[in-house]
């Protein structure tokens, strides 16, 4: 199979390495009014943000830990021990050559300035807190699209920045929505000028290099009318014997007829607390479409959400993710139906290796007084030991009449007969399990864009490798 | 020794001894048909000489060109050339025939190999006209929805792609109407040569006039009770398989 268009990191050992840490700001351990200072300082944040940052500290403090329906797990994570801030202290640069060495070797051994030359629009990577390289096509910027990270959005775009910043996710949403709007930092910053179709995808890529670190990444991407664009970002981090924290928040918005597609690769190291929040804004006629591949992490907590919010608009969530030894990925999606004649589409498979869990939490919420809105739910897991486990919790509420919404779920299991079959044929009993794996996924993977469906296929091959004895 | 030689073979599973002291021998360029009733070990055999592991072998040998197949795990046996061309095929959902054979096909070459892909889809296509099958059928998954003559059809085909050296073909008359019959048995007769041996397990003797065997064996309660020429398999027929058992003495091979 060829690899030249790799868009993610398909081996977990390859994002595994670091170097020195070379930051030269630095907030310190554990989370302060002092620490949200110093970011703001370093950051040289206009008051309004300052003040936002502060809000959203009293608003984490406050909040307890989802615990009635949310993974223990989440007890394991010590915020007095987190790094909240870690910067080089230099501006991102448009090329690599002015990238410093290590950092510059790191994406190089991720082979992202490789690709940014193939298939890409434009580039941005983060390394821990701050972006270091952000680079757009000429032909794109000529476009007028924007696509800077959320610091240089903030001081060059204010009016269209602070317009659109938190009116998607406001601070009090959940308690790592309120946690990343104190500390937030890098994430992309995007606008697309009405009737612009951007025709190749924007990618920002986010590696942690630090260890007892916490990565608060913030993107806003707001299509004007008529617009098409797509994202992709994808992640890596050594893998560090203490938690690491990634807690970012994505807003989205799409503007009468506009289109976004997200996409994720998360390939976080096991020992990542992923918990996100990702959320978009339809307007009439509008598109927001999240393809959301869970991998990595140790425990993921992730439901990208589409409100539509004009007629017609439509709203897509299509996710795999795959839980092996010691991972929880516990995703899915929430629909807010909040106009008529919209539509939404939630498909999700997940894969449950070893004693890996996975589970499904879907909200689709259609009130009474909207016609002719649509949702088509589907959720399929598949176990592949005995010691594997799924679950699936789906929450729909469809009021008033004309409104239609299906939910088809199921579990299967990879059967022994099965693998004995495809044994016969000659293929390992690791190759069996993968192609069965990649079967089960295979009509989702299809509408992805192939280097990403290619890649993807990669990766599971080569969990699934390390999953039979 | 280009054959594939069963001696004296024992097969339990759990406490219950299904296959009781079986022996056989296949060589290249023929086809042995075995027939027997429900309940005499003919699947069981079938099964374990592919590698399954819900039985056990408490004795006996199994060479195939005098390798110890018992040493090998499934896919290693199919790799060196056995195929079994299974009673009831497993589905495999959302994997299309095309690329389960090439993976298949891949899987035997040494690593780094690659599969010439136009290469690979006209074999492909070749076999499936000689089968009768629509071009279509390639991105269909795997049994995904077949009938029970696409399945028995499908079967071959992988058979033909794989161009084993010793098939074992587990009751692949059953469920086929006289039509679907005759195509599967015009499959495996353009497959008939002197590089392939043909272990062709039958309930009935049907199936043996469009794949005419060069011996016929009668298995009953774990052994071979008789063995002769296709003739047999009529007599067969005739006489019923009490006949068979009554009148046996021991086993043709030694």
């Amino acid at each position: 199979m060829k690899t030249e268009n790799s868009a993610v990191d398909i081996d977990r050992n390859k994002g595994d390495f670091f170097y020195p840490e070379v930051h030269v700001r630095d907030a310190g351990v554990g989370l302060s009014e002092r620490t949200v200072h110093y970011i703001a300082d370093v950051k040289d944040d206009p008051d309004w943000v300052r003040e936002y940052r502060l809000r959203g500290l009293k608003t984490f403090l406050e909040k307890p830990l989802p615990t009635h329906w949310a993974s223990k797990d989440l007890e394991a994570i010590d915020f007095n021990k987190i790094r909240y801030y870690l910067s080089p202290g230099t501006e991102p640069k448009r090329s690599w050559e002015e990238v410093p060495d290590d950092i510059k070797r790191t994406f190089e051994r991720l082979g992202i300035p490789e690709q940014e030359r193939k298939f890409l629009a434009g580039v941005e990577a983060q390394f821990d807190s701050e972006a270091v390289y952000s680079n757009i096509k000429k032909a794109v910027g000529e476009q007028g699209v924007i696509f800077v990270g959320s610091r240089e959005g903030l001081k060059n775009y204010p009016e269209i920045f602070r317009k659109w910043f938190g009116k998607v996710i406001p601070i009090a949403d959940n308690k790592f929505s309120a946690l990343n709007s104190a500390v937030f930092s890098g994430g992309s910053f995007i606008y697309v000028p009405p009737g612009v179709k951007v025709k190749h995808p924007l990618q920002a890529y986010f590696r942690i290099n630090a260890e007892n670190f916490g990565q608060f990444e913030r993107t806003l991407i707001i299509a004007d009318e008529g617009s098409e664009v797509t994202y992709m970002e994808g992640c890596t981090a050594p893998k560090f014997n203490t938690p690491t924290l990634h807690s970012a928040v994505v807003e989205l918005v799409a503007l009468k007829g506009a289109k976004i597609q997200y996409i994720t690769v998360q390939n976080w190291a096991s020992n990542v607390f992923n918990l996100v929040t990702k959320r978009g804004l339809a307007h009439e006629n509008a598109e927001v479409k999240w393809i959301d591949c869970n991998i990595g992490s140790r425990l993921t907590m992730k439901y990208p959400s589409v409100i539509m919010k004009g007629r017609k608009a439509r709203g897509e969530v299509l996710s795999i993710a795959l839980a092996n030894d010691g991972q929880h990925q516990d995703t899915g999606a929430k629909m807010i139906h909040a106009a008529d004649e919209t539509t939404s589409n939630i498909v999700s498979k997940s894969i449950s290796i070893g004693k890996g869990r996975a589970t499904y939490r879907g909200l689709v919420h259609v009130p009474k007084h909207l016609k002719n809105c649509k949702n088509n739910t589907e959720c399929d897991a598949l176990l592949i030991n005995a010691t594997s486990r799924t679950d699936t919790y789906p929450a729909i509420t469809v009021r008033g009449t004309g409104n239609a919404v299906q939910h088809e779920a199921s579990v299967s299991q990879v059967s022994t007969e099965q693998i004995f079959y495809m044994q016969q044929r000659g293929l390992s009993e690791a190759q069996a399990m993968s192609l069965s794996v990649n079967g089960f996924v295979n009509d989702l993977v299809r509408q992805f864009p192939m280097e990403y469906s290619v890649e993807l296929k990669r990766l599971i091959e080569l969990e699934m490798e390390g999953s039979v004895g | 020794m280009k054959e594939l030689n069963i001696e004296r073979l024992h097969i339990a599973v759990g406490d219950q001894e299904i296959v009781r002291g079986l022996t056989l021998r296949v060589p290249r360029g023929e086809v042995h048909a075995l027939m027997g009733p429900n309940g005499s070990g003919k699947s069981t055999l079938a099964k374990v000489l592919a590698g399954h592991p819900d039985y056990r072998v408490t004795a006996g040998k199994i060479l195939m060109d005098g390798e110890d197949l018992l040493e090998l795990e499934p896919d290693e046996r199919a790799r060196r050339g056995l195929f079994l061309a299974f009673q009831y095929p497993s589905e495999i959902p959302g994997v299309t025939i095309a690329n389960f054979l090439r993976a298949a096909l891949q899987s035997r070459l040494p690593e780094g190999g690659e599969l010439e892909a136009t290469d690979y889809y006209a074999k492909l296509y070749e076999k499936m006209e000689l089968l009768g099958m629509d071009r279509s059928f390639t991105s269909r998954a795997v049994n995904e929805g077949f009938s029970g003559g696409e399945k028995k059809r499908t079967e071959i085909l992988q058979m033909a792609v794989l161009e084993p050296k010793y098939a074992v073909l587990d009751e692949t008359d059953s469920g086929l109407d006289i039509d679907a019959l005759k195509t599967v048995a015009h499959g495996v007769n353009s497959l008939r040569g002197p590089n392939l041996g043909i272990l062709l397990i039958t309930h009935y003797q049907r199936l043996l006039n469009y794949i005419v065997p060069d011996h016929v064996h009668v298995m009953v309660a774990g052994r071979i009770v008789r063995s002769g020429r296709k003739e047999l398999a009529l007599e067969l027929e005739e006489r019923g398989y009490d006949w068979a058992r009554d009148g046996a003495t021991e086993p043709a091979y030694r």
